[in-house]
């Protein structure tokens, strides 16, 4: 094997998913799902990200309604034309007919959360119809009592399903992936949660996409290597793109008044752009999509 | 006016299949009726999913023996994932099954553990480089404008073992275990990845399919 810089034998494969969360059409940002930020026009940082080497592109739609599944999808069949790398969509898909819908927009994969724990038997059902890599089953995790419970709602309602249970529920059920999201972490960017990782990782032989609390490729490279296939990132690439682009940010988001990332102790994410953290996973072993010079 | 046809039987992303062939200029449609099928100058045959239930719906619309002789009348085929599982004689998943038995060979599943026996997850899902086969470049193939050991995109928890080595022109490794990427025989070229996912890198695949559809020669590298 040859031809990538850092890729040998015992080279990992890695992915590095961007997180975009979708309200009304803005990307948005918050802290523990909640609080949210509006940072600018989705469209751009998909592309941005695209450009970049995004290995694939996650659209969450966090509001859930039927007006904002409208808004998601055209974001995402606009995406869909001009961009040709995975687009995994989610946020208040209830149903078959939802699914076909998203897909049919552009996306690859949907994931599923709430509507799985409400009804497991849903999961089976779009494994049979989809495929199973089609469908990611999205568990939002909150540490009680020293073991993580699955939410829903964006991360307020409690379920009472211990995480790990539920994980490897879903496996037999049909998910073709898992994306754990630590609610704990999530915009603090003090790192993936490690635990929740590795237990889950450990629970379960399909891939799992570890999300929520990424600050630095450190974070990144210890996620992979506690056993995720893949990281999820969200405020770190949204605010180092948003930095890098101090200057003009005309495209990126018109009329949106970002001068809370200039107040000294805002941030608790400084950034990286998602071409250095790339570089950084692969001189680590860990290789993925690749931009031709 | 050519006509290119994606078959549907259910399985994956069509649209973005047709997303793909729009973008380099090839019109496409997307059908199951055999009557289209047969009248294609083209023929797409995508796929995410389990080839058995693909088996059950090609067979249940007539579609098989309307595929297996547009090979045969030298119709330019692309296979895409399942796609490209299904060309092959047979397949393991849940017992022995039927194929459209365009190519011999069979169809199995990645081993549960790779190479060093440690677990090994299941589907394979991430970019991975795509190198040529021994002894062969990729002139005259779909990858004949992509760089050796660039990488695409891969889907797929089961990979093709032909009988004949030769149609083999690309190989990708995942989890310690080589396996075939590409293959390529007469009018039939067909990829384990996906080249509607894979960036610019996977846009050439379908710009040389369309190069071939409209009865060109082969292109020469497309400025970006």
């Amino acid at each position: 094997m040859s031809g990538l810089s850092g890729h040998g034998a015992a080279a990992m494969n890695a992915r590095v998913i961007p997180r975009l969360d979708v309200k009304a059409g803005n990307l948005v940002k918050g802290i523990h799902l909640e609080g949210l930020r509006v940072l600018g026009k989705p469209e751009f940082f998909a592309r941005e990200y695209y450009e970049q080497g995004a290995d694939e592109l996650l659209f969450m739609d966090v509001v859930a309604s039927l007006y904002g599944r409208n808004n998601i999808l055209e974001i995402v069949e606009k995406t869909a034309d001009q961009i040709f790398i995975p687009l995994v969509v989610g946020g208040g898909i209830r149903s078959v007919s939802d699914i076909r819908d998203v897909l049919r927009a552009g996306a690859d994969k949907v994931t599923i959360n709430t509507a799985a724990i409400r009804r497991p038997e849903f999961i089976a059902e779009a494994s049979q119809e989809f495929g199973a890599s089609t469908i990611v089953v999205s568990i939002e995790a909150i540490k009680r009592d020293g073991k993580f419970e699955a939410y829903t709602d964006g991360g307020r309602e409690r379920t009472g399903r211990e995480v790990v249970d539920w994980a490897a529920q879903v496996v037999d059920l049909g998910a073709g992936e898992i994306l754990i999201t630590s609610v704990d972490r999530d915009g603090t960017g003090e790192g993936y949660d490690l635990e929740l990782t590795r237990l889950v990782t450990a629970a379960v032989p399909i891939p799992v996409i570890a999300s929520g609390g990424a600050g630095s490729a450190d974070h990144c490279a210890a996620a992979l290597h506690a056993g995720a296939s893949a990281v999820g990132v969200a405020s770190m690439l949204h605010y180092g793109l948003l930095r890098e682009m101090r200057v003009d940010r005309s495209g990126i988001a018109p009329e949106i008044n970002l001068h809370h990332l200039e107040r000294p102790g805002f941030a608790r994410v400084r950034g990286t752009l998602l071409s250095e953290l790339k570089t950084s996973l692969a001189e680590r072993g860990y290789y993925s999509r690749v931009i031709a010079a | 006016m050519t006509r290119t046809v994606i078959v549907d039987f259910g399985g994956g992303n069509l649209y973005n299949v047709r997303r793909a062939c729009s973008h380099v200029g090839l019109a496409a449609d997307i059908t199951d009726e055999p009557d289209v099928v047969a009248g294609a100058d083209a023929l797409i045959l995508p796929g995410v999913g389990s080839m058995k239930h693909a088996m059950n719906r090609l067979d249940g619309r007539g579609l098989t023996p309307v595929i297996r002789d547009a090979v045969a009348r030298g119709v330019p085929i692309l296979g895409v994932c399942l796609g490209l599982q299904l060309l092959m004689e047979r397949g393991t998943e849940f017992g022995d099954y039927h194929g459209l038995d365009i190519l011999a060979g069979t169809v199995t599943r990645f081993p549960v553990t790779d190479a060093a026996g440690d677990l090994l997850r299941v589907p394979h899902i991430g970019w991975s480089p795509v190198q040529p086969a021994p002894r062969k470049d990729w002139t005259g193939t779909l990858l004949a404008t992509v760089p050796p050991a660039t990488a695409m995109y891969f889907v797929h928890s089961y990979r093709v073992e032909p009988a004949d080595p030769d149609v083999i022109v690309a190989f990708a490794e995942y989890g310690g275990y080589e396996f075939p990427a590409a293959i390529q025989a007469g009018n039939v070229f067909a990829a384990q990845f996906h080249p509607e996912r894979s960036g610019e890198a996977g846009l050439r695949v379908y710009e040389q399919f369309a190069a071939r559809v409209r009865g060109v020669a082969e292109l020469a590298p497309v400025a970006r």
